[in-house]
């Protein structure tokens, strides 16, 4: 009898990929079906990409309270000559009394109050934040040496072109988009291995699964077809929203590039699902151990604080983090502009990590709860 | 022919416990046969390793003329198995599970709506299981485990959760399955379940089968005796007594009872007086057997 043969001679249905296919969708319909994990995993990350959005969009100009004590000419002149510019970095308030100017300054609710007597311009400010003391300081230095520019008769000798070295891709979303998916596609992947095999475990389907004639392969090849398509969904819905005009992501020229990265990321995630699905015997067990694993990393891989500007520290231990890969692997390709190669290095880490954990997990697999 | 199940000497131990220890029996082909004892007997593993998920420390089995272990994947399309859970995919409709296992064995999926009728499951084939009652739930696991036509089924309690209406609409469905010819092997820890629906069954205790028999040769060799009641006061003190010819009798005010090795005189001594009003015959059952065999109280 061969095994495509029905015993009680019901005629075969069709060949080997049927309990893959099968298996596909009855675990599809059972994630599109459970709200909960649908909200984690399209809905949260979007959340966050808001959240995240707002604090980086107020935090990324910073501005200046000053108080002009009388009239301060320097200051208007200047004002007047940069074209807004200043205007952008300078909130300015006026009064009367350089009492409850100081008194202001002293209580941080102003940077800096300004006075002028004649050709002298006096800048009082607080060292409390020494960042906003600096800016107070070079502003005014600024503005000063403008003016004497101005009042001579000699053109001046040197002159100060600025360009910012980030360009539009340095803008909070570019950084934010692939942090946050990145932590969305690691959270998606490793729950739903973890979850699924410690659920079936305990209701005893793995049993029984074990007992019908399908391969261990198909049952596994599903469950990574099911997440691959779940976080390319993700990764469309996230980047659809990301690119409105609201949040502003401009995506470079090799973005699809970033497809392939997902799919090695789920694969590595999925692997230490499958390890933790291994050791944890409930599902309370296993979600928190998840948790466990992966929030700390959304944090030190580069998810939830850019890189660029994390500490040191984070910046070191984020190399032994796949998520680090996962994220900077997008990143590059997605909005930074770098060219498709440029995401061959982080792939390959993924999937050899993907690799040494699998072996890892199969060893401490078990069937039954005993 | 050859037996359907063949095992010899089969032993398991989880540490120092002998969970199976020196196990031997046989089913055939097209029989029903049981596997009784309390929780803890020793039942479910002896079925863990005849189905293949466990190995044994010692001892044969075949099973259909093959080995289950290491897992046979030519034996498995062959046998059913529904378990002690109810071993769903989540969030899945009854229809849904049944048509996902039928292509887990590549059987149509005619085949599977055809199973939920079979069961008497039509009305809530789009119900997710997680809302079925729970003889619902076991049906549909019954169902899960029949739909490629196994020749050999396992049934793990399947009674296990039920109310008695339910236990008894599902023996209804049991005896339907045996009738067209599957070799069914049940556990259960309900005498009165095995003693209706089993042809043959083995009494475990303590890892160990106690006895094999088919349930009315078990009780009978108990020679236990009968208790034969009638209604009070059919009868005098005096007559009854010489009626009984030597059995014990008693009279509550309720009833008048004779506890008898011979039911059969007694009987028809009180059907020629003609005092059979409110008659009760009860003998013995797997329980006194049990009780018989271990010398203690069964409690399942």
């Amino acid at each position: 009898m061969t095994t495509d043969e029905v015993p009680g001679g019901a005629p075969a249905r069709t060949g080997r990929w049927q309990p893959f296919r099968s298996l596909s969708r009855a675990m599809f319909r059972g994630f599109v079906r459970d709200r909960a994990a649908l909200f984690f995993s399209i809905l949260f990350p979007v959340l966050f990409l808001l959240l995240f959005g707002s604090i980086y969009k107020s935090s990324s100009t910073p501005k200046i309270n000053i108080v002009e004590v009388g009239r301060v000419s320097v200051l208007d002149q200047a004002l007047a000559g940069s074209q807004g510019q200043l205007a952008k970095v300078l909130i300015i308030t006026h009064t009367k009394s350089l009492a409850a100017a100081l008194n202001d300054v002293r209580q941080a609710s102003q940077d800096a109050a300004v006075q002028q007597q004649g050709g002298r311009l006096i800048v009082h400010y607080s060292i409390a934040n020494p960042t906003t003391a600096g800016v107070v300081n070079s502003v005014f230095s600024g503005i000063v040496q403008a003016a004497n520019q101005a009042a001579s008769p000699h053109p001046p000798a040197f002159q100060l072109a600025t360009e910012q070295v980030e360009d539009r891709s340095q803008k909070p979303i570019q950084y934010l988009t692939p942090g946050l998916l990145g932590w969305a596609i690691a959270s998606g992947g490793a729950f739903a291995a973890a979850i699924t095999l410690v659920s079936w475990r305990q209701n005893k389907l793995l049993r029984r699964l074990r007992l019908a004639p399908v391969s261990t392969t198909s049952i596994v090849t599903a469950r990574i077809a099911v997440s691959v398509v779940v976080a390319i969904v993700q990764t469309f819905v996230f980047l659809a929203i990301a690119t409105t005009p609201y949040f502003g992501l401009q995506l470079s020229r090799y973005w699809w590039m970033a497809i392939p990265v997902v799919i090695c990321g789920t694969l590595a995630f999925l692997s230490i699902g499958l390890l933790v699905g291994a050791v944890a015997k409930t599902q309370q067990a296993a979600t928190a151990l998840a948790n466990l694993i992966i929030l700390p990393m959304a944090f030190l891989g580069g998810a939830f604080i850019p890189l660029t500007f994390a500490p040191h520290w984070i910046q070191q231990v984020s190399y032994v983090l796949p998520l680090r890969y996962l994220v900077v692997g997008m990143q590059n390709v997605m909005s930074r502009g770098d060219g498709p190669a440029s995401a061959l290095p982080a792939m390959g880490i993924l999937l050899a990590f993907a690799a040494v954990l699998t072996v890892i997990a199969v060893r401490l697999f078990r069937w039954d709860e005993i | 022919m050859t037996a359907a199940i063949t095992a010899q000497n089969l032993r398991k131990s989880y540490g120092k416990l002998r969970a199976v220890d020196g196990v031997t029996f046989e089913v055939a082909h097209g029989e029903f046969f049981g596997i009784l004892g309390p929780n803890g007997a020793g039942k479910t593993t002896t079925l863990e390793m005849i189905e293949g998920l466990r190995e044994p420390d010692g001892g044969e089995i075949t099973v259909l003329g093959l080995r289950p272990w290491p897992r046979n994947p030519a034996l498995l399309p062959q046998i059913g198995v529904q378990l002690q859970a109810s071993s769903f995919f989540e969030r899945l409709t009854a229809r849904e599970q049944l048509r996902t296992f039928a292509d887990l064995y590549r059987v149509p999926a005619g085949r599977a709506d055809e199973m939920l009728e079979v069961v008497g499951l039509t009305s809530v084939a789009s119900t997710r299981t997680e809302k079925l009652s729970g003889g619902q739930a076991q049906r549909l696991s019954i169902a899960c485990a029949l739909v490629h036509r196994p020749d050999l089924v396992f049934l793990d309690e399947p009674t296990g959760a039920l109310d008695p209406q339910g236990r008894r609409n599902l023996w209804d469905l049991l005896r339907e399955i045996a009738a067209q010819g599957h070799t069914v092997v049940l556990t259960t820890h309900h005498m009165d379940e095995a003693e209706t629906l089993c042809q043959r069954v083995a009494i475990m205790d303590h890892g160990k089968i106690l006895q094999i028999g088919s349930p009315a040769t078990l009780i009978r060799g108990l020679a236990h005796p009968v208790r034969i009641s009638v209604e009070s006061g059919l009868l005098g003190q005096e007559e009854a007594q010489t009626l009984a010819d030597g059995a014990a009798v008693a009279d509550d005010g309720v009833s008048l009872t004779f506890t008898t090795t011979e039911p059969a005189s007694v009987l028809a001594r009180l059907a020629d007086r003609d005092a059979l009003a409110g008659l009760q015959v009860t003998g013995a059952t797997l329980e006194d057997v049990f009780l018989n065999l271990t010398g203690r109280e069964y409690r399942a």
